[in-house]
């Protein structure tokens, strides 16, 4: 970090630490309240949620079929909603479809099922360019889909929230849930990666 | 508003950059900033509308500067202001000059995993009329240009597209966000063809959806 990023840091935390100190001495807010926040979103709350769901639809054709047709009450059935993350859709991907989550006007995402979304969702690249040349930007991810594949773009302009269910990897027979989901990534829920192989983890 | 977070097909920001291992927070104050922005939204002094308007109503070139978290500091610091939990004195100074406004709940800690990890915030609510479309149906999205906030992107007005899910009623965020109450309407996610959005070059196999409110859309 240069020497003018260091000063412009500083003067953004000056700011941060007046404005938490003003509105707690007005009795607005509680200190705690915000210590507890970010211990949430740091160590309770993750991409480990989303994985869960993505290894039990894979697992369990009944649990599948429920989460296609109403996709909030079945995420709701494992009491994975909460805060930015009350209305869910199921983007499915197949052989021929692949599915990319996107919130080109700022920054919705299942926080619930995912954590908090990484800085590259929120920035303008991404915004800008998945909307009309997804292939280019799953490039800059190292992720190269069949010619043949269509792409679909969930643009998220409300309060739902939408997860791609990536499709189950070959040579994945016979696995547990928990097995399944060490190979469900963050970002194979955005669409902007695939599940991981079996080769490319240790069992 | 036609602002410079609409950023649905502009072009020149360079490549997406994936950070392996990303830390939920790359700073101690982005932590804060965040947990400052929920807390003080809890005290129901505005709606999460009202927040993301502010957010798209800084300057163009600020928001385009700075960084994610920054932005949510300097929307927060308009909205204590606007919605008089503090005056622009006590902002400057960082220290209280007179006594709190009342407000209708302030966030403890306890309270925290009810926020974060209970049933979240609907924002379904029923409505006396029927649906105007169905799923098939072909629709028109409007050429609006609000000066308020709203959720139809510049790049999918005036499109024609085919209703693919319908949503029941929803909160309608360009009222409420204007302080006209929640104004339910129907919702609906509506799709269109590459082609129809981004002209004869785009790639055939590419389509795109929203989630549009009854109002954005005309029969196609």
């Amino acid at each position: 970090m240069n020497e003018s990023n260091h000063s412009h840091m500083s003067d953004v935390e000056a700011r941060v630490r007046a404005l938490e100190s003003l509105l707690s001495e007005k009795g607005y807010i509680d200190p705690a309240a915000i210590d507890a926040l970010i211990d949430t979103y740091e160590t309770k709350i993750g991409p480990r949620n989303g994985a869960r769901l993505v290894a039990k639809a894979w697992t369990d054709s009944v649990f599948a079929s429920w989460l296609r047709e109403d996709t909030t009450a079945a995420v709701a059935s494992l009491n994975f909603q909460g805060n930015q993350g009350a209305h869910f859709s199921l983007a499915e991907n197949t052989p021929d479809q692949h599915n990319m989550v996107v919130c080109t006007l700022c920054s919705c995402y299942p926080w619930s099922l995912l954590g908090l979304p990484p800085v590259w969702y929120k920035s303008a690249p991404y915004r800008a360019r998945v909307i009309n040349d997804p292939r280019s930007v799953l490039a800059d991810f190292g992720v190269t889909l069949p010619d043949s594949a269509r792409i679909r773009v969930w643009d998220s302009t409300a309060e739902v929230r939408h997860l791609v269910l990536p499709m189950r990897p070959d040579g994945t027979e016979g696995w547990s849930e928990d097995e399944l989901a060490t190979l469900v990534t963050r970002d194979s829920m955005i669409g902007t990666g695939l599940a991981m192989t079996p080769e490319a983890v240790q069992r | 508003m036609n602002g410079v977070h609409d950023m649905g097909g502009m072009m020149a920001f360079g490549p997406v950059e994936p950070e392996p291992d990303e830390p939920t927070f790359h700073a101690d104050w982005e932590g804060r900033v965040f947990g400052l922005n929920i807390a003080a939204s809890a005290t129901g002094a505005w709606n999460l509308d009202m927040g993301r308007s502010a957010r798209e109503s800084l300057p163009p070139a600020q928001y385009l500067a700075s960084s994610y978290y920054e932005n949510w500091l300097s929307g927060l610091e308009r909205l204590v202001v606007k919605f008089s939990l503090v005056t622009e004195a006590e902002l400057a100074s960082g220290s209280s000059r007179g006594p709190a406004r009342p407000q209708r709940n302030v966030l403890v800690a306890d309270a925290v995993p009810k926020v974060s990890l209970g049933s979240g915030s609907m924002t379904s609510r029923p409505i006396a009329t029927p649906a105007r479309f169905n799923v098939g149906d072909e629709v028109i999205t409007r050429n609006m240009h609000p000066k308020g906030h709203t959720r139809l992107p510049v790049y999918t007005r005036g499109k024609r597209g085919v209703v693919e899910r319908v949503h029941g009623a929803h909160v309608f965020a360009d009222a409420h966000a204007a302080g006209l109450g929640e104004a339910p309407q129907w919702l609906y996610t509506v799709r269109f063809s590459g082609t129809e959005l981004w002209g004869e070059d785009s790639d055939p196999r590419l389509s795109t959806s929203i989630e549009a409110w009854e109002s954005y859309l005309d029969v196609g």
